[in-house]
């Protein structure tokens, strides 16, 4: 799983059938220090994160259709969780 | 998930079985601001919507396949949708 922090919402109308009215969020991704690393990517929000939070996202498309239940669920990365704290010792 | 441009469309008579009659679009990725980042590479399109300069957001790997239909085949970036808007907070 990847750190990321919600910086963005993506509508789209025209999609696959699986993506509608599904929340998309642009997330840019952290370092565990919670510093942007300048790469960004796309994922779907099962947890209602909100805006600026950061968020624990599975980029792996086998658990994420897990998470969804549809073993043809063409989703690869998916927001599983919001961070409250990071420890790095 | 990530963000690219339609910027041109690719003809092939002959291709692997399943893939007849599946739109090839070359798209360009973007950054989470949509300027160009990466090379262009050629994308599968199963919305057979997208058309030439608009914004969509594809995915790769195994997922980019279980997208089309039949889902059995070699494709490794599709298109998921178009893009209606980009919010950035």
């Amino acid at each position: 799983m990847i750190l990321g922090k919600v910086c963005g919402t993506i509508h789209s109308t025209i999609n696959h059938e699986f993506y509608n009215n599904k929340r998309l969020l642009i997330l840019d991704r952290l370092t565990p220090e919670g510093v942007p690393t300048g790469h960004y990517l796309i994922a779907i929000d099962s947890v209602s994160a909100g805006a600026g939070e950061t968020v624990l996202v599975l980029d792996e498309g086998n658990g994420a259709r897990q998470i969804v239940g549809d073993s043809m669920a063409p989703l690869r990365s998916i927001i599983v969780g919001i961070v409250d704290d990071i420890n790095v010792q | 998930m990530m963000l690219g441009k339609v910027i041109g469309t690719l003809t092939a008579c002959v291709v692997y079985q399943g893939m007849e009659g599946l739109p090839l679009l070359l798209v360009q990725p973007l950054d989470k601001e949509q300027k160009q980042s990466g090379s262009p590479f050629v994308a599968a399109d199963p919305t057979r919507m997208a058309g030439r300069d608009e914004l969509i957001y594809y995915e790769s790997s195994r997922e980019a396949a279980l997208l089309c239909d039949p889902w059995f085949v070699p494709v490794d970036h599709a298109i998921i949708g178009i893009v209606d808007d980009v919010n950035l907070y």
